[in-house]
């Protein structure tokens, strides 16, 4: 099945520290910041982007994800998608129209995962986004780590399998590659509503509500190891990497923002169709799943959340 | 004063015999990583994840701000802390309380 969800569209995370945050996202990884607003609000963009924005920072003293937000191709399948989930009995509301400038109503789904996913049709465009006639690659250099765009988030929860089922039947995802447990249950379900191999993961924990990470698209494996280096003398704090995934075959560096939020650069992975068949791993081959040269599990990446 | 040069506090992890020693410009998880030793869990050196929670019992120090969810007030005002968010003042004494507590999908 074809989505209905173009895709990811912004995320919105909380940081401690607005300023450090703002140091991180703009200076370190190369984001453009659009503007902070009267609510205290940052909100910036990848410079590949067309929308006005695909990231957004709340300061408040707690850590983790607001909301993960998706573009859907029209109001008429926003529609459809909400009488679906509505006969599912899923929570949810509107958020009205210019609760983040230029972005038009939202339909909030409190997912059963315990997070919150906004799906709306319009955003304006980014005054500054790509060209279109005559397009040069980029307006102005990109900066710092070369940040494409905005690619995925990975999310932690209990029924993961629930919240893949709301996006398959009620949005048209596809899952495009699982972890399994020795027992054959999901430990993660990636989930695809477009060419890429993922536009969502979930993965299997004690847990509600949770950010394993927010992951940024790179050109290249060049550019992976850019980002290694300017990790390295900013002093940013790496969880894992560079390496790669056996997953999605992606390649990619795990660092934390000031605030402790995991972050990813990601390059490569192969690209998904919606009538692929699903590629499994079983629980003895899991690891090199997670990282394909080390083929062991990282403490910290199973271990630590916001 | 180049950083070598400026002086570190001890840090001793209680109920261990890990000690280290910790420069007043760098967070106890950082002066602990550099020392190349362990003893307090290593996450995501930003106070939002938690698992390097510590109890201070003795020594001076500040302290940077930090997930709520993962400390509260409470527990702030009696000690506890994140190792990546404090830096020391003077020698310290600590009780390791943090866990890395491995989800499902980690196998």
């Amino acid at each position: 099945m074809q989505s209905s969800v173009l895709r990811p569209g912004f995320v919105q995370v909380r940081v401690l520290d607005m300023e450090k945050a703002i140091a991180h996202y703009r200076d370190i990884m190369g984001l453009d910041l659009v503007g902070i607003e009267s609510d205290g609000r940052a909100y910036l963009r990848a410079y590949d982007e067309f929308d006005r924005h695909s990231v957004v920072l709340r300061e408040t003293d707690t850590t983790g994800l607001d909301i993960m937000a998706f573009k859907m191709v029209s109001p008429e399948a926003l529609l459809a998608a909400r009488k679906a989930l509505e006969a599912r009995d899923v929570k949810c509301e509107v958020v009205e129209a210019g609760e983040q400038p230029g972005v038009g109503e939202r339909l909030r789904v409190y997912m059963p995962t315990g997070h919150v996913f906004d799906f709306y049709t319009q955003m304006d465009l980014s005054d500054i986004g790509p060209m279109t006639e005559n397009p040069e690659i980029w307006r102005e250099e990109p900066r710092g780590m070369r940040i494409v765009r905005f690619d995925h988030c990975a999310l932690l929860g209990e029924d993961i399998d629930a919240s893949a089922k709301l996006l398959i039947e009620c949005f048209g995802f596809s899952i495009a590659e699982r972890g399994l447990d020795p027992d054959g249950n999901n430990m993660a379900i990636f989930l695809s509503c477009s060419n890429k191999a993922h536009d969502v993961a979930f993965l299997k924990a004690p847990l509600e509500g949770k950010l394993h990470h927010v992951s940024f698209l790179l050109e290249s494996w060049h550019d992976i190891g850019n980002a290694a280096d300017l990790m390295a003398r900013r002093d940013v704090k790496i969880d894992i990497g560079p390496t790669r995934h056996g997953i999605t075959r992606g390649q990619t560096i795990y660092f934390f923002d000031p605030s402790g939020n995991r972050n990813e650069t990601f390059a490569g992975g192969y690209s998904f169709y919606p009538d692929n068949p699903e590629r499994v791993w079983t629980a003895d081959q899991y690891p090199k799943g997670l990282f394909y040269y080390e083929r062991e599990v990282v403490e910290s990446f199973v271990s630590v959340f916001t | 004063m180049s950083s070598v040069d400026k002086p570190k506090y001890q840090i001793n992890i209680l109920k261990t015999d890990i000690e280290f020693g910790c420069r007043e410009d760098q967070s106890i998880l950082h002066g602990m990583g550099q020392a190349g030793r362990k003893g307090i869990p290593s996450g995501c050196h930003g106070g939002g994840c938690g698992v390097c929670k510590i109890k201070i019992t003795a020594g001076t120090y500040v302290s940077g701000k930090m997930n709520r969810d993962v400390i509260t007030e409470e527990e702030e005002a009696s000690g506890y802390k994140l190792a990546c968010k404090v830096e020391p003042r003077s020698d310290i004494a600590l009780e390791v309380i943090g866990k890395m507590r491995r989800s499902y999908f980690g196998a």
